[in-house]
This record gives structure tokens, C-alpha cells and sequence, in this order.
């Protein structure tokens, strides 16, 4: 307990403070001076949330329940919290340690010791203060004792101010000693040392440091050395290990946080009652060989580096953590035992393994942060990346190779150890079991309901964060079991597109002028319109061989990629028809010496496959054929009875006609879609039209023209029979003969009976004034809509009701899949989890439950 | 689009007053949903012709402020086939007829004419042979003429569109009741919503006949759009009216139930197996107290669960929010009271998807579930079971492929279930089972569940699994 006398008081700038005083003292005055209004939760407010009155004293438990929901949430968002309440009873302060012992913080105490007589004053000039000067006396004895228990309470400060020094002092927030998010990269961090100095300068060395003139280890464009700890024992050179750290840690090059065999050894330098197990009694030897002098030196040097190191470092405005066992998000940037128990221990289940060494709680399976978290520790074969996490020991010690990371390039640097230095009491581990399969992609194979059900949206590069609605979200979790292929192949869903602004006049609905005007309009100068086959969406990943399989996309039995429909279910039932693409697929790959001109084992494209009825054909005979062979029936019969008719009633004559009319439409309908179908018993019957090559390993592509999407995937489709290109043609929208020469293309190739075009901005994303563009606007022919608007939509009074068609929710759902879809595939890119690129792909499908009228 | 009907022999034309319209003149009417003519093509002494022809509109079927129940499709046979529109229709067109009434020639309305009526085109998807146990019966003889669904593709097989010719000695009344009730039966599609009125609807139109229908359930079902409770009032209603129906109707449940022998035998053996399964989750030691149903569908399990008080917490999980609220409905979770909303809860969830919800539970029941998950993805399905929500008990049942030839009913080579990913062999599931369980310490019990066949086994494979 400490009475200021510069009235300055330090608090951290994130912490529970308890305002302790009597009625009346000037708790709340005090208060408002020193904390922000959203700081300050008082009892006396609360009771007044909870029953309109301050003074309700019979409200005042569930005010508490209330102000303490209040207090929790927002220490859980690492926000401080000032308990406003007299705080004289023992119960009432124990309860506001226990809250900061909850959340990781310290509680400060801040008594205002105002004299009794003063506060009965106050109180009286108070109105609703109606109490009398029992209850004020009452307090004032609690708070006697308060006083004198408070220094054995567990607040970390306690001060007690006299009334002037309330109204005089200043309150200075400091961050705590673990909080450094203001410390920046470039950094690299190093796993456990334990003793290999040789290997440790080999390191640093090939990180670019070196020896500066005072000594100090320090690299010449400023970078910092991070070690997670465990720097002694086990190894030959304990002792050059510490000084050089410790050296580079004083000169500023380096930063530190404590291993528990650093700790251990300080203990037992300290008191002398720590065995000499675990490679210990090594360090002793080590050290106890110094000369005397330097010995007593390096034992109180050492001590003291390590008692001044904080558990963990929250670094890079709080991107980046480091610590020796690892930590979870809950704890970072905060400070209690159970906090430092977990950096230096990590968190343990409790049992032993056959080994007799404590079996690790899996915390970086569940680890959900967006900080990067490196550690050290448990000795690994091999630094992987799971769920945003890695573990820097890879065994130095133990024979295995001493390594670093690059911060935040997230490369990793190592050398390997020049001989085994101690013998492990386990073999060395991986994350998972299999080590033929990365770790991520083993913890990957279960996604987690929570994710996707509970996320209420995803943050995308393109728009922002994509709201996915529950009920949508509800929807894609049964599309997504039931139906879908195995997660690990759903890298990218493509979107949905938006048709053109119908045309007002003529004898067409669309028609690409529309098309051109919209993006025009949005500034646009070069588009290009590409021949949209008539087939069904197909989304082909497929890899060098069944070894890439298993190494990027976690595939098991041979696997070598999917092709799935834009719903994410697999494109083929028979697995005759499924493997025979794919195997085509990755030889007309092997063919056109794709994958060395690409350096890469995997490919994502994006493609139409045809005919229609390879996949639709359900919908042609539950949908399509029914109603065709309805109309041709019906208007067969109506035709010749009206016709028998018209002869004996002349006022028939109209009716007739119009039914030759409606004829002539149903026979063009029943046409538009028998056009698009062919007999497919086999593999050879089918045609592939890939238009977007999305990615290859490190890279995506929607930074390229769609010129170069067309031209490189024409380049590999003449290499296969299965595989065709797909047709294209700029257009200047400046050039009113360019534009010409696009419609003139749309009407000749829909009146030969194709399905359309698809018009795209030359790039593949363009922002305009109100964010990014539809990447694609369809065009579709006059024959072919009547597959859409039914038969006879041609007819004039029915296409001037169908003009009027509202495009907005089509084209802001366009606008969201494919913000997602893209999304999806640039984290794939950069191997982030698999439930970071699923939630994604989940996002689309649940956006895809959304009502939109389904002709667009 | 088309109904004819035609009168022939002596005195055909009379028809015409009873239709009520002049065989020189086009009647025409306007209704929401299109517009219907009536014209004569042929009308001499011996034959008359009157044409029905409704044109449907469906721009304004889906556009319109008129919310077209069935007909969400955009595109739609409506316009071409002869549905309850045209019941709709036949009332507008001819509503004195239908109703018995003739003002200039009263003694017609009794009167037998040699009829024909010509529907065209007829959508029934239950085939020829549905749409001749509604009209025979009644008297007519019947030409059905089917048609290829794909001039071009006759690979894709024979459509549900039919023409349909009917002849018999008919009142004009009755032949339009008849037409009336049975036009939508066949469609089995109705574009209106099916009020309590549509009851008195049917009683009324079918008094003269339908209760000497055999099929008087299959139409009131169907008429009524199968909802129950509409569909029993109805048949009570028919039950007691004449009495030598009663013999009819004795004739026709025997009938009935040998119809449907062959649905029932599965509904059966669902029973035996909700009680196999109810007994495993009993006979666990200590007593199991929290129980999951994963993949509970419509509650079936639950249902028993819930009568067992020992058992104190029960969870239903399915992937469908549907089937999850036709759950609810059927166990009427909203009259529960709050002790049992906390005993009994209904979560939507996968089991392909880890869930923190699946743990703490002393048993976990997957019935008649894994058939439904693609193979690659049961890997999934097993780590959430067995590694995570780590339950003491897990209780499996699927279909045994062996047993499947047993049933003639099922073409060889084909699921007993459109969305079975696949059927097991008994070796096929037991290894699985042997595998999983091995693979997360638990030991294996596999029974047969319903009458066994020698050499085939059960119909139903069960594998009890016990945590070590």
C-alpha cells in the first residue's frame, strides 16, 4: 500500500479497477474525472437499469448480476472495466478479484478515505439520498477494516487517497509488460536451442546476422532475433547460448521470452532445491567450470535475464505472438499465473503417455485466432502450419535441425544439428500421424459445425465482410453433407451470373447492346464476348499425379482431383465416366507440358461441360420433355379441332390462327432444348470447355485478361479430343463498328442455335465507382430463353410483360458469390486451413438458398 | 387445353341445351388464369361435338398476384394439359348442366346420351392403369394413347402425357361430375389451396357415385391433396350414406391391404427395428441417461426415447430443418412443458461436421443413417461418432444387401432407397465395424434385426458398439 505523494498512480491500461470508498466519499466524482464513461460500471446506475431507481435497494442483487455480465463482456474484449460500487464488504471485493483472476488481469484497488463527517454532508445535500447517517457510519467502520486487511488481499495495487489527493492526482495507463503490439517486424524467430551454440550461429548466420563491433549478434538491415525459450540444457554450450542471447537481447537485437528449462535452471542457480534431471546437471557442470569470477558473473546475469523475461510477447499491432509453449487467444497480451503456466508448460490433459512424459492438450488443433502463434516446446519432426500456429523445435538437440522463421515473409530457415547431443525419451513427433500428409490437412479432415453454423460472415478481399444469413447457412449445412464431395477438393465455387438489362424494343429480351451499356456506363472500355456453351457449370482440380494429391489436397487412395457442379457435387455418378475425365484431364496436362511451364502439381479450372443432358438430363425428362410433349400433343388436337371448326363458325378464324401461332412455338421450344442434348455412353461423347484457369500452387489468375484465360486454355485443349476452346471476341466499346461486329457474332451464332454469350470486362476484376463489377453479364439467344420463359414468351404480349424484370438482387448475389468464390481460392493459395477456405465455399452455396427468380 | 365431348344417335344435338349454348356461337370466358371457349366442330341430328378449349396464360401464372400454389416452375405443362383449371373452367362453361338444372328442356337432364369425351393432353404420372381404375367403373370404356417423352431421344423412355377417349351411356350431369372430381385426381396437382370447402366440393359432385367407387380413397386423397384430416372427414362423411356401400366397402379394404402387403412389410420391420434399437440403448450398464439420436429424422426413435423416464436428457439431431419441424410436430414439442423442452431438444447438425453439442452422451444412435453418406465422407462421420462425440454406447443399423433378392418387388442390383450411397453385404459391414471399432476402442456386437431368411440373413444389420 502506498500513499503517492506526486498523486500519479499507474495502472495498465487494461485491468479491473474497484473504487472503494462510503456513501457519499466521492467515488463516482473521482470517477468521472479519471476513466471513460463506458469504463465506469456503479452500482448505483444499475439500479437504476434494472427498477428506474438509484436508491431500490432491494434491486441492488440483481444490479450486480447485471453490472458483472456487463464487466465480463468487456474484459473478454480486453477492455478495463471501474467497478463503481462502496466495495467496504469483503464479499464485494472478492468477488471483483475473482473477475480479474477470470479474465487474466490485475485488479487495482483505489480507496477514497474520505472523513465520515463529510460524506454524512454530502449525502444530505443529496436529494434522493434519504438514508441516514447509520448507514454512512456503518460503512465507515467496514472500511476501517478494509483498510486493514487490504494489503494481504490480491490486488496487485492498492491506494489509498485522502480527498484532496482524489481531486489532484493523475492516473498514467501503462501497457502490460506481455502487451509489445507495438513492436514491429521484419523478425526472425527461433525455436529451442537447448545448448547448440554451433548450430545456432550456422542460423543466424544464414539469416544475416553477424557479430557487430560491440560483439552483439545483429543483422544488417535492422531485422530481430525472437527466441521462444528453453535456450540451456541438454546441449554441449549452455553457457555461449546464454551470453550470446542475452548480449543481442541487451543490445536490442533480439527479444525473448522464457522456456521452463530457462526457468528451472534459474531456480535451481537461485535456491540450489531443483534435481538435476532433463539435461540439467549438464548445465551445471558447464557452468560450475567457468573461472570462479566469471561464474559468479554469468549465474547473476543469468538469473537476472531470466526473471526479467514476461511470459509471452504480443507483437506487430497484435498479428504476431510468440511464446515458449504456445497460447490461445483467450490469454494473449494478458498476465496471471495460469497465463504464464500456459507459455512455459502449455496446456497439459493431465495423463501420461507410454513414455512417462505428460500427454499435451492439442490447443493448436482448436487454436481459431487470426494472430500467428510461434512456439516451441515439444520437439517436432518437421515445422508445419496448423490453423495459423507453428512450432519452431525441431529437435536440435536431439539430432533433428535447429530452425527459424521468417517474420512475416513466413519462410522457414534451418540448419540441421551436427550430432545427436541427447538421446529423446520419445521419438520425435509429428502434428498427426500420418507424416506422408501435411498436419493441416489431417486436422482439416474434420470441419467444425460451430464454423460455419455460428460465422456471420466472411471477411473477403473483393467486398468486404459477406453476411451469410442463418436460415442460408442452415440450408448449405444439409446441401453441403448430403451432397457435396469431400471438402478438401471444394476450393472454389463459382458464381452465379446476372443476364443483361432486357432490350425495350424488338423482337428480343436480350440482346448484347445491354450488356455493352452496363458496362460502359461503369466505365469500362474493352470488353470481350465469349461463346457460352450450352452444357452445365463444372469445376475440374486435378494434379500432376496421386502423390501431389496427397500432399496439397490431403487425398487418400489414389485419388487425383474431382470435377464437381457449381453446388459442389460431384459432376458424374459412374466412376467409369469420373475417373476417365480425370485421367484425360491430367494427361492432355502431360501432354501440353503444362505443369513444368506452370511449376506447379495442381490446377483448378473452370469450365462448361457438354451436352446438357450429361447432368441435367432428370431435369430435361422431369421438366423439360413433359411439357414439350404436352404442348405437342395438345396443340396438335386444338389445331385440327379448330380447324373442323373455323368451317362451320367463321369466328373461329382468330382462335385457329393463334393456335397455329402457339404451335409453331412449342415445336421451336422442344427444339431449343433436343439442340443441347446427344446420346453419351461414353467418355468420348462428352466435350470439356475450360475459360478460366483459376490457379496453380502459389498463384491465382484473376489478375490475368480473359484473352490469356481463353488463349492459354485453347493452347492445352488442342491437345486432347475430350477438350475444345472456347470462342471469343474483343470489343471496343468506343468503336460503334466493334460494338456492330459483337451483336452481329450473337445474332449469327443464336440463330445457328447457340446458347449465347457471356460478356466480361477484358480484366477479370474491375472496380468501378460503387466497387467491383459483375465479372459477367449473360446474353442469351431468343430460341434458347424459350427453355426459360416457356414457349411462348415470344409472343408479343408476353414479352412486354416480361421486360419489366428487376436485376438488382440477382446481380448483388453475382456480386457476393463471387467475392467468396475468389476469396476462397487466394486463401487456398496461400494454405490457410481448410475450414478458412471452406467457410467460403459454404458461404456461396448457403448465398445460393437466397429466392431469386430463377429465369435470370 | 382440351375437353370434347361429343353426343351421338337420335336426337345428339339435344346436348346443346343442356350445355347451354348455342352450337352456331363461340362462347367465351375470361378467367384469372386464361380464357376459355366452347364452340361446336361438328353439330348434326346424329352428332354433336361442344369444345372446350382453355388457354391457360402462364406469364401471368407466375407473374400475377394470383399465387400459384403448385406451379412455382417457370416452365410448365399447365397451359397444355387438362388440370383443375379446367375443372375450374368446365363450371364457368357449363355450371346449369353440372348442377342438374335445364330451363327449356327439364326431362333432358335424366335423360342417357351416348357420350364421348376426349381429354387432351392428360398428365398422370401413376400411368394407364390408375387412369382406367377411375373411369371404369363408372361405365366408360376407356382409350388411353400414350407418348414418347423425346420424339428425337426415344432413350429417354414414355412420358406421363396421354390422350384419353371415354364412351358410355351417361346423363350429360353426371358425365360432367365424373370429369369434374376426376380431372385433378389424375393431375394429382392442384393449383388452388385445398380449403375445408373443397370437402363439400367433392361430396357434393360425387354424391351420385363416389361412394360406390372402389377407388374412393385414392380419389379423396388425391382431390384432396392427401391432407389427412380433410381426407377422413371426407370418408366418414361417404361411410354411412348408403348401405349396400358397406359390402363395397368391405370388398375394397380387403383389396386395399393386399395392395399394400408389400408397403407394409418394410413398415413393419421399422418397428421390430426401433424396438432392437430401443433395447440396446436400454441394456446398457451403468444406465444410459443421455441419449442422441444422430440423423433422427421425424422422431420416430425419439418418440420411445422419451416414454423411457430413466432417461433424462434426449437430443434428436438431423441435417433437414424440414424434417427437424416435422419432428417437433409429430412429438408436439410446443404443448411440452419447461422441465420437458430441457429434457427433449431438437438440434440441426451433421455428421460430417465436428459438433461440441454430440459430447457428454452415454448413447449415440445412427439408424438407417450411414446408407446415406457417400462413402469418402464416412471417415468424417466416424471421427465425429467415435473420436469426438466419444458416446459409451453406438448403435448402427443399415439395410444387408444379401437380403435384398429376397424382395421381388426390388429389381436386382438396385438400393432399397433412391438416396442410399450404398447397401452392405453382412461381411461388408461387419469388417467396417470390426475396423471402427478397433480403430477407436470400442468392442463390436453385430446382430440381425427382423425375420431371418436362411442364407440371407436379417433384412436389418445392427452393430452395437461399447467404449473400452
Amino acid at each position: 500500500m502506498s500513499e503517492p505523494d506526486k498523486f500519479q498512480i499507474e495502472i495498465p491500461d487494461f485491468c479491473v479497477v474497484a473504487l472503494i470508498g462510503v456513501s457519499g466519499c466521492g467515488k463516482s466524482t473521482f470517477a468521472a474525472r479519471h476513466f471513460l464513461p463506458t469504463e465506469i460500471l456503479s452500482s448505483d446506475s444499475f439500479r437504476a437499469w434494472v427498477s428506474d431507481s438509484e436508491n431500490d435497494q432491494s434491486a441492488t442483487p440483481d444490479a450486480f448480476e447485471a453490472l458483472y455480465s456487463l464487466a465480463n463482456t468487456r474484459l473478454r474484449r480486453r477492455k478495463t472495466v471501474v467497478i463503481d460500487a462502496t466495495n467496504v464488504q469483503d464479499e464485494a471485493r472478492k468477488r471483483v478479484l475473482e473477475l480479474a483472476k477470470a479474465h487474466d488481469c490485475h485488479a487495482i484497488a483505489i480507496v477514497i478515505n474520505t472523513p465520515e463527517h463529510l460524506c454524512i454532508q454530502r449525502n444530505e445535500g443529496r436529494a434522493n439520498r434519504n438514508f441516514g447517517a447509520n448507514v454512512v457510519h456503518r460503512q465507515s467502520r467496514q472500511l476501517r477494516e478494509t483498510l486493514r486487511s487490504l494489503k494481504r488481499e490480491r490486488f496487485r495495487n492498492a491506494y489509498v487517497l485522502r480527498p484532496e489527493q482524489a481531486e489532484s492526482c493523475e492516473i498514467v495507463r501503462v501497457p502490460l509488460w506481455t502487451d509489445r503490439r507495438t513492436e514491429k517486424p521484419p523478425f526472425d524467430i527461433i525455436g529451442d536451442i537447448h545448448g547448440c551454440y554451433d548450430e545456432l550461429v550456422e542460423l543466424l548466420a544464414a539469416l544475416g546476422y553477424a557479430p557487430n563491433t560491440e560483439g552483439a549478434w545483429a543483422h544488417s538491415e535492422g531485422r530481430r532475433a525472437l527466441f521462444v525459450g528453453d535456450l540451456v540444457d541438454r546441449g554441449e554450450k549452455t553457457v555461449k547460448v546464454v551470453r550470446l542471447v542475452m548480449d543481442m537481447t541487451a543490445a536490442g537485437h533480439a527479444l525473448c521470452v522464457p522456456g521452463n528449462h530457462d526457468v528451472k535452471l534459474m531456480e535451481l542457480l537461485q535456491t540450489g532445491k531443483v534435481n538435476l534431471n532433463h539435461g540439467r546437471g549438464l548445465s551445471m557442470e558447464q557452468i560450475e567450470s567457468l573461472p570462479e569470477k566469471e561464474r559468479e558473473v554469468f549465474k547473476s546475469r543469468f538469473i537476472a535475464f531470466v526473471d526479467s523475461l514476461v511470459s509471452h510477447l504480443w507483437l506487430d499491432g497484435g498479428q504476431l505472438c510468440i511464446a515458449h509453449a504456445g497460447m490461445t487467444e483467450a490469454y494473449m497480451g494478458r498476465a496471471s499465473g495460469r497465463v504464464r503456466s500456459f507459455a512455459l508448460y502449455g496446456q497439459t490433459t493431465g495423463e501420461v503417455d507410454e513414455y512417462g512424459l505428460p500427454v499435451r492438450y492439442p490447443w493448436a488443433m482448436e487454436y481459431r485466432g487470426t494472430t500467428t502463434v510461434a512456439y516451441g516446446h515439444t520437439p517436432m519432426l518437421e515445422a508445419e502450419w496448423l490453423n495459423n500456429t507453428i512450432n519452431l523445435d525441431t529437435g536440435c538437440v536431439f539430432g533433428g535441425k535447429l530452425s527459424a522463421l521468417r517474420y512475416p515473409e513466413r519462410e522457414i530457415v534451418q540448419v540441421s544439428a551436427k550430432k545427436v547431443y541427447a538421446e529423446s525419451l520419445r521419438p520425435l513427433q509429428t502434428e498427426t500421424d500420418v507424416p506422408a500428409i501435411p498436419a493441416q490437412w489431417q486436422h482439416d479432415d474434420l470441419l467444425s459445425a460451430q464454423d460455419v453454423l455460428e460465422s456471420r460472415f466472411v471477411s473477403t478481399r473483393l467486398a468486404g465482410n459477406v453476411t451469410i444469413p442463418p436460415e442460408n447457412r442452415s440450408v448449405a449445412l444439409e446441401v453441403m453433407s448430403r451432397f457435396a464431395v469431400e471438402p478438401r477438393w471444394l476450393v472454389y465455387l463459382p458464381p452465379t451470373m446476372s443476364p443483361s438489362e432486357t432490350t425495350s424494343e424488338g423482337i428480343y429480351l436480350e440482346h448484347p447492346t445491354g450488356a455493352f451499356s452496363y458496362y460502359r456506363n461503369a466505365g469500362v472500355e474493352r470488353v470481350v464476348c465469349q461463346r457460352k456453351h450450352m452444357g452445365s457449370r463444372a469445376v475440374i482440380v486435378i494434379c500432376k499425379d496421386a502423390e501431389s494429391a496427397q500432399r496439397r489436397f490431403g487425398a487418400t487412395g489414389g485419388d487425383i482431383g474431382q470435377c464437381y457442379t457449381r453446388t459442389g457435387r460431384q459432376f458424374f455418378d459412374s466412376p467409369e465416366l469420373h475417373n476417365g475425365l480425370l485421367r484425360e484431364v491430367q494427361e492432355t496436362l502431360n501432354r501440353a507440358n503444362f505443369w513444368e511451364e506452370f511449376g506447379t502439381n495442381w490446377v483448378c479450372l473452370d469450365a462448361e461441360l457438354l451436352p446438357w443432358n450429361a447432368k441435367a438430363q432428370g431435369l430435361l425428362r422431369d421438366q423439360y420433355a413433359p411439357v414439350g410433349v404436352a404442348g405437342q400433343i395438345a396443340l396438335r388436337e386444338a389445331v385440327a379441332v379448330t380447324e373442323l371448326a373455323q368451317a362451320r363458325t367463321p369466328t373461329l378464324v382468330p382462335l385457329h390462327a393463334k393456335l397455329l401461332q402457339r404451335q409453331a412455338d412449342i415445336e421451336g421450344y422442344v427444339e431449343a432444348y433436343s439442340r443441347y442434348c446427344w446420346a453419351t455412353p461414353t467418355l468420348s461423347d462428352h466435350r470439356i470447355a475450360p475459360f478460366h484457369l483459376l490457379a496453380t500452387e502459389g498463384k491465382t489468375y484473376f489478375d490475368r485478361p480473359h484473352t490469356w484465360h481463353i488463349e492459354t486454355l485453347a493452347r492445352i485443349a488442342s491437345h486432347s479430343e475430350l477438350l475444345m476452346a472456347t470462342e471469343l471476341l474483343e470489343v471496343n466499346l468506343n468503336d460503334p463498328d466493334s460494338e456492330k461486329a459483337g451483336e452481329n457474332w450473337w445474332i449469327e451464332m443464336t440463330e445457328a442455335g447457340g446458347e449465347g454469350v457471356v460478356v466480361k470486362p477484358l480484366d477479370f476484376i474491375v472496380r468501378g465507382s460503387k466497387g467491383v463489377l459483375q465479372p459477367a453479364v449473360k446474353v442469351r439467344g431468343r430460341e434458347y430463353l424459350r427453355i426459360i420463359y416457356g414457349a411462348e414468351y415470344t409472343e408479343m404480349e408476353n414479352l412486354s410483360r416480361l421486360r419489366a424484370r428487376g436485376l438488382g438482387a440477382k446481380r448483388s448475389l453475382a456480386m457476393r458469390e463471387f467475392a467468396l468464390g475468389v476469396e476462397g481460392l487466394e486463401r487456398f493459395v496461400r494454405q490457410e486451413p481448410l475450414r478458412k477456405v471452406h467457410e467460403c465455399v459454404f458461404g456461396v452455396l448457403a448465398l445460393e438458398s437466397e429466392p431469386v427468380d430463377p429465369r435470370l | 387445353m382440351i375437353l370434347s365431348i361429343t353426343s351421338e344417335g337420335a336426337n345428339a344435338s339435344d346436348m346443346g341445351y343442356l350445355l347451354h349454348k348455342h352450337p352456331d356461337n363461340i362462347f367465351e370466358a375470361n378467367l384469372w388464369f386464361g380464357r376459355a371457349s366452347v364452340f361446336y366442330p361438328e353439330a348434326t341430328e346424329e352428332r354433336c361435338t361442344a369444345t372446350l378449349l382453355l388457354q391457360v396464360d402462364p406469364v401471368n401464372l407466375v407473374r400475377g398476384k394470383q399465387k400459384a400454389f403448385t406451379l412455382e416452375q417457370y416452365v410448365n405443362d399447365r397451359s397444355y394439359v387438362v388440370s383443375s383449371f379446367m375443372s375450374v373452367a368446365l363450371i364457368e362453361a357449363y355450371r346449369s348442366a353440372i348442377n342438374g338444372n335445364c330451363k327449356h328442356r327439364p326431362e333432358l337432364v335424366e335423360r342417357k346420351f351416348s357420350l364421348t369425351a376426349r381429354l387432351c393432353a392428360v398428365s398422370c404420372r401413376a400411368g394407364e392403369e390408375v387412369i382406367r381404375r377411375l373411369f371404369e367403373p363408372l361405365g366408360y370404356t376407356c382409350e388411353v394413347k400414350g407418348a414418347p417423352l423425346s420424339e428425337r431421344f426415344p432413350e429417354w423412355g414414355e412420358s406421363s402425357v396421354f390422350s384419353l377417349t371415354l364412351r358410355g351411356e351417361q346423363t350429360i350431369q353426371d358425365l360432367l361430375s365424373h370429369l369434374y372430381v376426376l380431372i385433378p385426381v389424375l393431375d394429382n396437382a392442384k393449383h388452388y389451396y385445398i380449403a375445408d370447402e373443397e370437402v363439400d366440393k367433392l361430396l357434393q359432385k360425387g354424391e351420385r357415385w363416389l361412394m360406390q367407387h372402389p377407388e374412393k380413397t385414392l380419389i379423396t386423397n388425391r382431390y384432396l391433396a392427401y391432407r389427412k384430416r380433410m381426407v377422413q372427414s371426407a370418408l366418414d362423411r361417404l361411410a354411412p350414406l348408403v348401405e349396400e356401400g358397406m359390402e363395397t366397402q368391405e370388398e375394397k379394404d380387403a383389396q386395399n391391404e393386399a395392395q399394400e402387403a408389400t408397403a407394409e412389410a418394410p413398415l413393419r420391420l421399422n418397428e421390430v427395428r426401433l424396438q432392437a434399437a430401443l433395447e440396446a440403448v436400454l441394456s446398457l450398464e451403468p444406465k444410459a441417461v443421455r441419449v442422441i439420436d444422430l440423423g433422427c429424422g421425424e422422431g420416430n426413435l425419439l418418440r420411445m426415447l422419451i416414454k423411457q423416464r430413466a432417461i433424462t436428457e434426449i437430443v434428436g439431431v438431423d441435417v433437414a430443418v424440414h424434417t427437424l419441424n416435422r419432428a417437433a410436430d409429430r412429438l408436439r414439442m410446443e404443448s411440452y412443458s419447461e422441465a420437458e423442452r430441457q429434457r427433449v431438444k431438437l438440434i440441426q447438425g451433421s455428421l460430417v461436421y465436428h459438433d461440441t453439442r454430440f459430447n457428454g452422451f452415454d448413447v449415440a444412435t445412427l439408424l438407417e443413417v450411414i446408407e446415406h453418406i457417400d462413402a469418402p465422407r464416412l471417415v468424417a462421420m466416424e471421427k465425429v461418432v467415435f473420436a469426438n462425440a466419444k458416446p459409451r454406447r453406438v448403435i448402427v443399423t443399415t439395410p444387408n444387401a444379401d437380403y435384398n433378392t429376397f424382395w421381388e418387388s426390388l429389381p436386382a442390383g438396385q438400393f432399397r432407397h433412391r438416396d442410399h450411397r450404398f447397401e452392405w453385404t453382412r461381411e461388408e459391414f461387419e469388417s467396417w465395424a470390426k475396423r471402427v471399432g478397433g480403430l477407436f476402442g470400442y468392442s463390436v456386437q453385430i446382430q440381425g434385426v427382423g425375420a431371418e431368411q436362411e442364407g440371407l440373413g436379417f433384412p436389418t444389420q445392427m452393430a452395437v458398439f461399447d467404449r473400452a
